[in-house]
């Protein structure tokens, strides 16, 4: 094993190579620029497709041809230019067409744009929200399986932090070949055949006279798909220090970092402080929360935007105790999603101010 | 080549030899009475009906004696009503006409 | 108007198919699998669309192509074709093929897509896609308005032309001017062939069908992006009559958006 002391943006970029990603388009905006610019390098080793798109909008579109094509495929933007890219997202969704949308994010007040969607219609997107390089390896594996399996765009969070903290990273091993193209997609040999393939948002049912589409039995198809995809995906969440807290903490991604220091510090000072880290933004752990709060006696979201994910851990409680919430940083001059107040001192004074209100 | 008019007792003695090169099949029942096959017919023999009407209320297209089988209708035709054939060997009118 | 209004004139039968004759056309080409289709009495899209399809099979590229529809009128057809589909959103369709493309570089992707489509929604798509020089071939059923939703302005809509939302006619003042797509993409390096055909009439839809084929061919060669823009009639967005539009169109719709080969980089045959 030869390791060598990359930047969080190329672990991911090795990441998506290995998972047998061989086409990548997307559109420089920082923190993402960094990913794009390791996949240039990376995916042509590979005979893989990197495409500097002219516009987001574009990068997704070209992503969602490569899939239909049969290719594992990924985009990635920050959080304004997936904005751009949500509509395709959506329709990706009903298209029944898989792919990654990596979102290297300033901050995390994109919480709701990824958990919620902020496309149009009835459709989920599963998130996964890696904390560390070699969690990112494992997410974005995990990512074009989930794409894969339930043909359904998947979401994986990063952030500014991730992709500009260095690590070692292992470079020698082989790269894998990728999988072989499922059988829905399109590479043209089914024409000419009487039942030629077709990939559509609009559904593969034609109406009563053997015309058009009928969108009303395609909605009912993917009704059912997604609620099997949302029955089919296990919520993932680590809990640390949990079964005897009394102040637990919610965190995922970078600010779950700091919350683990913390935790371990307040447990060496005999504060019974737990974390509970979502692995799966959607669909979300409520049921591990719900339980690893069962005896807390308060709950404080740890995020680093206005209070987002609190919605959902107070939906998993629902009042079963109190959720305060630590949040609302400002952000450094850039705005590239640095906060200077978030450090493990300011938050061990906010968990100790908990622990003499509730304690 | 447009066969001349022909007079109350029958076809015109020069309309007889009107030669028939081909004809086509209609599927009437897809025509959405358009006319764009009348217009573009090179031999003008197609006239669109006044009263016979399709079951979706659409006047239709006829065929008269003169076809040469040139598919002008069908490559014009939006909703493919046309079917073309070409005679092996050319007809006389009445042999075209006596094809009821 | 039609000189054939003498009654004594016998009406041949046309209900079966003569057995001393052989076949020129059939009804539905064979890559379209269901001639039905819910367009409007007189539409020029299933026309031009039968033409591109006769051209595919005529290339025998049937098992070797995938289409990629927009989303408008023509979207009735991407149920109902024999060759692989994939449908895109409105405005992606040359980002989308350009994904395809770039998977399966032999293979002969073609988008298929409206005016609106392509030259209001997703103009930037298929600037940089010729840009690029992708190895696909764009083709544009331009109408000069938006058909699906009863015929609105779009950018090829020519000046003085009735839409639903100019019914007075397009005035430049008013409504701005309108773009010529063709050859606006003519003048970008990374293109093979450039021509813009019609189908209101015999002769224009034989001309149109031999410019695809040579749109396909300068791709299947590798020659860089190749566009066909394709005059349709659209009589419901136009206020003209069924019978009237072919017609209307070579005087409204090509004084614009003339008609001809713009470029080729194929030698001459």
């Amino acid at each position: 094993m030869t390791t060598r002391l990359v930047e969080g943006s190329a672990v991911v970029a090795e990441a998506m190579v290995r998972a047998g990603c061989r086409f990548f388009a997307g559109y420089p905006m920082t923190p993402f620029t960094e990913v794009l610019e390791h996949m240039a390098e990376s995916l042509p080793r590979v005979d893989g497709v990197c495409i500097n798109a002219e516009s987001e909008l574009e990068a997704v579109g070209m992503v969602w041809g490569a899939a239909a094509a049969g290719a594992r495929a990924a985009t990635g933007s920050t959080g304004q230019g997936l904005s751009l890219m949500q509509e395709s997202i959506a329709e990706a969704a009903m298209a029944g067409i898989g792919f990654v949308v990596l979102n290297m994010a300033r901050g995390q007040g994109d919480y709701f744009q990824a958990t919620r969607g902020g496309g149009h219609g009835d459709y989920r997107t599963p998130v996964l929200a890696p904390s560390g390089p070699a969690e990112v390896t494992e997410l974005v594996a995990d990512a074009f399986e989930l794409a894969e399996r339930w043909r359904n765009p998947v979401v994986v969070v990063g952030d500014y932090y991730m992709a500009h903290t260095w690590v070692d990273l292992d470079v020698a091993a082989a790269v894998p070949d990728p999988p072989p193209a499922p059988d829905w997609a399109l590479d043209g040999s089914s024409g000419g055949t009487g039942s030629a393939k077709l990939v559509s948002p609009l559904g593969t049912t034609k109406q009563r006279d053997g015309v058009g589409y009928d969108l009303a039995a395609h909605y009912d198809h993917c009704a059912q798909r997604r609620q099997a995809m949302t029955e089919g995906i296990a919520p993932r969440a680590e809990c640390l220090h949990t079964d005897d807290a009394d102040v637990v903490l919610v965190a995922y991604g970078t600010m779950a970092r700091y919350a683990e220091a913390v935790v371990t510090a307040c447990r060496t000072e005999g504060l019974r402080l737990g974390l509970v880290r979502p692995i799966t933004l959607w669909p979300y752990p409520s049921e591990i929360v719900a339980e690893a709060c069962a005896e807390t006696k308060v709950v404080a979201v740890y995020e680093n935007n206005a209070g987002q994910m609190i919605d959902d851990v107070n939906l998993a409680l629902l009042g079963a105790a109190p959720v305060v919430g630590i949040n609302g940083f400002r952000t450094d001059s850039s705005a590239f999603g640095i906060a200077p107040d978030v450090t493990v001192e300011n938050l061990t004074a906010s968990v100790q101010a908990l622990f003499e209100q509730y304690g | 080549m447009t066969p001349p008019e022909s007079s109350p007792d029958g076809p015109a003695p020069e309309v007889a030899e009107t030669v028939v090169r081909g004809t086509v099949v209609i599927d009437i029942e897809a025509c959405k009475g358009c006319d764009l096959c009348i217009e573009a017919c090179k031999p003008d023999v197609l006239r669109m009906t006044t009263d016979e009407r399709n079951t979706r209320g659409y006047r239709y297209p006829q065929l008269l004696p003169g076809c040469t089988g040139c598919r002008a209708c069908a490559d014009v035709c939006p909703d493919f009503c046309f079917q073309v054939w070409r005679y092996d060997t050319p007809k006389t009118w009445t042999e075209a006409g006596g094809l009821a | 108007m039609n000189r054939r209004n003498n009654d004594e004139l016998r009406v041949i039968a046309t209900e079966h198919a003569p057995d001393d004759a052989n076949q020129v056309a059939d009804f539905t080409p064979g890559l379209i699998d269901v001639g039905e289709h819910h367009l409007c009495p007189g539409c020029g899209e299933p026309i031009a669309i039968r033409a591109v399809m006769d051209a595919i099979a005529l290339l025998g590229l049937a098992d070797t192509c995938i289409a990629v529809f927009g989303i408008g009128c023509s979207t009735a057809f991407s149920n109902n074709l024999d060759v692989e589909v994939l449908q895109a959103l409105h405005g992606r369709a040359p980002s989308v093929a350009t994904g395809v493309a770039r998977v399966h570089p032999g293979l002969a992707v073609f988008t298929i897509q409206g005016d609106g489509d392509m030259a209001n929604e997703g103009l930037q798509e298929v600037l940089h896609a010729a840009a690029r020089g992708e190895n696909i071939v764009c083709i544009m059923l331009n109408n000069g308005v938006f058909g699906e939703t009863g015929g609105h302005l779009t950018v090829t809509t020519t000046i003085g032309q009735r839409t639903k939302n100019t019914l007075d006619g397009r005035t430049a003042a008013e409504h701005g001017h309108p773009m010529r797509i063709a050859e606006l993409l003519a003048q970008i390096d990374g293109v093979g062939y450039v021509a813009r055909g019609a189908v209101n009439d015999a002769g224009n839809v034989a001309r149109t069908k031999r410019m695809v084929v040579e749109a396909f061919t300068a791709q299947q060669a590798g020659l860089g992006l190749s566009f066909v823009e394709i005059l349709t009639m659209c009589p419901t967005g136009w206020f003209v009559p069924t019978d009237e539009a072919p017609d209307y169109l070579a005087s409204t719709l090509a004084g614009t958006h003339g008609v001809g080969v713009l470029r080729s980089a194929l030698e001459p045959a």
